[in-house]
């Protein structure tokens, strides 16, 4: 195949950023788009130019390293897949590709196409955690979940914290990231004692970061693991509940 | 002489008796100690909030943008632990025995010991966590048997159990960070040890987005950095893992023991071309329900689908009819190997032998086969295009894990007082071969249970003691020397990527030093990796400058660390003479193509000295097998 490609380049986090363009021509359907990422880079190191910054570790999709904003769809048009299981099957030959990083003003952008997403850390650090100091935890088969709570619980969990939901909303709200980890942990009876504390902390921490959530939904599709709106629902109501019977002093 | 000080008294005593006679810091003085955490997977994580928990004052560092982010993540099939729950006779001692068999007998009894021990409460542990792992209908914990095991011992979370585990650890971590208790450096890589009066008293970093390097005091250093099979270019490794942080350790003094022993993973999807830039690993669970086959007839290239029963090979149930599908990694590779070999390779590239699923959707519904293998499924639908529920897999052994690591003693100590490896960057547990399901235990086994209590030994008498202050030579020589370093690759000026030398020198040891070595072959490896680093040093290109993000910089010490780290594996391979687990020397089978050990020379731990530079000097910890006599492994 050959390809255009119209990559966003950015010296560094203040510098004025522009779009290039890349010709890039024999590029084999088989390969991943960070492969042919590569291959566009190897091109230009030869060519004297300094390659593409761009994040990306376990490319198996699980790390969460990786995002590209691909012709304005978050991780590109395939659903459910992170950018680096994207294969180049997915576009023809003549396609011209625009290539941006994530757009969201929590995530300032360090170099190209390389963004900083600490805030998500920020979330975490307030309460995403079920406190359990390590030699203090009961015999594991003392409480038992039902595997309906537990697969939800994990469906939840499953989210690996690229960003995409950010990058894809209109309002940049950090509303499907950090639902999902409040329904992870608050749908376990783990997690419970936590629970209201958990809500309230990463709820209002996520708000000093992100943009407010209106309920455009474009952030479930973006998701390369399928989260859920239906965890949003969930993080409101037990934000309200906490908030309006103040259970935090009721002890549970 | 290497002592490992292995506790004395019976082995299942050995933990409570070093337990009972090591030093304690008290709660108080604790937070007198600064402790430098290195690497934030498993066993970083999980050290960092557990000592942050204790009091010490922890300083976590991770080139990651998240510590999340580390590649115990991409861990799929499980975590052992003898908890017995299927009540099918699993047993610390037999979880144990298992583990010591699998790894060919060539590792530390006395560590295998304590890790099956403590296998149980590290279940107990990440439940406490949160972490979703699979259940029963009546709500208590699922298990599963995995590659190599006759008992049903696995924890599991679907196919992201790695995931599960870090996220666990990492929340643990970050509960501290909050708590101001640690302190997170991300985006930060370790380039160098600082070793003082022969202790480790700190390290220097590279921050990667601003370039600056600096100087990080510490009471002592925790390296929890993982293993180096990224050393061979095409691996199931993320791509920044590396051997930096252990490299540069051993370059300080630290040994580093039995690099040769890297594991080959049976279950990995094929190279599809010469731009592929990583292997994907299908968990080896798939092994329990999947059937791998090759067409009786070398060359035949007929659709899996038009080859009839009488016409394929399920050649480990042929060969193996005991464990079947489910022998050990290292013997289900070389065997696919052996018919690839043979002609036997489907696919386009006949680089690949099938894992078939017929039969179990035929058996379990494909309700069930989604269920517990939805996720791996979907990935080898995204990667290859083809439907797995229609066609069957084609899978290829591919380089995943290193059983070699820095020298630790039974406190997890190097042989650089103060200085400690955890998880993969150490040797100490899995001898010459790993079983599935065994590197997420060791990592939190480390992590939560071990260097919690160890790390007091070293530090106790050390009380009262200030950092060496970061402006002290031995900080300032060594800064002086991470900037040259740095700086030096931009300076070449030469005409090559840095990817291109990594990848030749993945091609000289996938053939020479890969499923296969041969005294010819390594010598001849050895010889071409000198040429290639001479190389290296004359012409490598990195453009751009040292003060931005720049990955080709990055990517330029970890190559030339792999470089140098690629010679001594050649070095250990070439001087055991013998097939042990993942070192398969052909001169060394039986007459069935079995790996022969040879118990009377090589039971040792081979420890090697760095000697600055010129040729490694061999030390060795023998091994003493008390407890599981060492048989001809037989999986038959």
């Amino acid at each position: 195949m050959h390809l255009t490609l119209r990559v966003w380049r950015q010296d560094g986090p203040e510098a004025e950023g522009r779009f290039e363009t890349y010709e890039a021509a024999g590029i084999h359907q088989d390969m991943s788009f960070l492969e042919m990422l590569d291959l566009v880079n190897e091109r230009l190191l030869t060519a004297g130019r300094e390659p593409i910054a761009f994040d990306h570790d376990c490319r198996e999709g699980i790390c969460g390293s990786c995002g590209l904003m691909i012709d304005g769809r978050a991780h590109g048009p395939q659903g459910s897949t992170a950018t680096c299981q994207l294969h180049m099957r997915e576009f023809s030959d003549g396609d011209t590709i625009v290539i941006e990083p994530w757009r969201a003003t929590s995530f300032p952008i360090v170099r190209d196409l390389v963004v900083d997403r600490e805030a998500f850390d920020r979330i975490i650090e307030a309460g995403g955690y079920i406190g359990a100091p390590t030699g203090s935890a009961p015999e594991a088969n003392l409480t038992p979940v039902p595997k309906e709570t537990s697969d939800a619980a994990m469906d939840a969990a499953a989210c690996i914290g690229c960003g995409a939901c950010v990058a894809a909303c209109p309002n940049g709200a950090g509303q499907l990231f950090t639902a999902a980890k409040v329904a992870h942990l608050n749908l376990l009876p783990q997690g419970q004692p936590e629970r209201w504390m958990r809500v309230e902390r990463m709820v209002e921490t996520m708000e000093e970061y992100f943009g407010s959530c209106s309920n455009h939904g474009e952030c479930e599709p973006a998701c390369p693991k399928g989260i859920s709106l239906d965890n949003i629902a969930m993080m409101n109501r037990d934000y309200l509940l906490s908030k309006i019977r103040n259970r935090k002093l009721g002890g549970y | 002489m290497l002592d490992a000080r292995i506790p004395s008294g019976a082995i299942n005593e050995h933990w409570d008796n070093h337990r009972d006679s090591i030093s304690l810091v008290s709660p108080a003085n604790k937070r007198r100690f600064t402790i430098i955490v290195v690497g934030t997977g498993l066993a970083g994580a999980s050290a960092a909030a557990t000592l942050a928990e204790l009091g010490y004052r922890v300083k976590a560092y991770t080139f990651h943008d998240s510590a999340r982010r580390a590649h115990s993540i991409a861990a799929q099939g499980g975590i052992n632990a003898a908890k017995n729950y299927p009540n099918d006779g699993d047993s610390i001692h037999r979880l144990f025995y298992d583990t010591v068999k699998g790894g060919d007998y060539r590792s530390r009894e006395s560590n295998v010991y304590r890790l099956a021990q403590l296998s149980v409460e590290i279940i107990d542990q990440c439940t406490a966590q949160g972490v979703p792992f699979a259940r029963e209908y009546g709500g208590l914990l699922a298990n599963r048997s995995f590659g190599g095991a006759q008992v049903s011992r696995t924890f599991y979370a679907r196919g992201q159990t790695g995931q599960q585990l870090l996220l666990g650890a990492y929340q643990a971590m970050m509960r501290q960070v909050d708590r101001g208790t640690v302190e997170l450096h991300t985006q930060t890589e370790m380039l160098d040890v600082v070793v003082k009066d022969g202790r480790a008293v700190g390290i220097v970093t590279r921050d990667l987005v601003s370039g600056e390097i600096a100087s990080h005091p510490g009471h002592a250093v925790l390296l929890a950095t993982g293993g180096y099979s990224n050393v061979f270019y095409l691996s199931t490794n993320a791509m920044k893992s590396n051997v930096t942080a252990a490299w540069r350790a051993h370059r300080k003094g630290a040994l580093f023991a039995n690099p040769c022993y890297t594991q080959i993973h049976p279950t990995c999807i094929p190279a599809s071309d010469e731009f592929q830039s990583k292997l994907t690993l299908m968990s080896e669970s798939l092994r329990n329900d999947g059937r791998i086959w090759v067409p009786v007839r070398a060359g035949d290239t007929r659709p899996p689908d038009d080859i009839g029963e009488p016409d394929r090979d399920y050649y480990l149930e042929r060969r193996y009819p005991a464990f079947g599908n489910l022998v050990p990694r290292d013997v289900a590779s070389r065997a696919a190997k052996v018919e690839v070999d043979r002609g036997k390779g489907v696919g386009p590239l006949a680089n690949g032998v099938y894992l078939d699923f017929d039969e179990a959707l035929r058996r379990l519904g494909p309700g069930t086969v989604r269920e517990r293998y939805g996720n791996l499924l979907d990935m080898y639908q995204r990667i290859t295009g083809e439907n797995p529920y229609e066609t069957p897999m084609r899978i290829y052994p591919a380089m995943h894990y290193t059983m070699g690591g820095l020298w630790v003693d039974y406190n997890l100590m190097t042989t650089i007082p103060g200085l400690y490896a955890l998880g993969e960057a150490n040797f100490s547990d899995h001898g010459a071969n790993r079983l599935g399901a065994s590197a997420l235990m060791q990592g939190l086994a480390d992590g939560y249970f071990v260097i919690p209590y160890t790390l007091g030994d070293y530090l106790a008498p050390h009380l009262g003691e200030g950092l060496v202050p970061g402006d002290d030579p031995s900080f300032v020589e060594t800064e002086r020397r991470v900037t040259a370093r740095t700086e030096g690759y931009l300076s070449i000026g030469g005409s090559r990527s840095v990817d291109w030398f990594h990848r030749e020198l993945g091609k000289v040891l996938w053939e020479y030093c890969g499923m296969e070595r041969s005294a010819d072959g390594l010598r001849r490896a050895i010889s071409d990796i000198d040429s290639l680093k001479e190389d290296f040093d004359r012409d490598l290109r990195v453009l751009g400058t040292s003060s931005t993000l720049n990955q080709s910089l990055e990517k330029a010490g970890r190559v030339d660390d792999f470089l140098q780290l690629a010679r001594l594996m050649c070095v250990d391979a070439l001087h055991r003479e013998e097939s042990c687990g993942g070192h398969f020397r052909v001169e060394h089978q039986t007459d069935d193509g079995e790996a022969r050990r040879d118990d009377a020379n090589f039971s040792y731990v081979a420890a090697w000295d760095w000697n600055d530079g010129h040729e490694p000097v061999l030390h060795r910890e023998p091994l003493t097998f008390d407890h599981v006599k060492p048989a001809q492994r037989s999986y038959r």
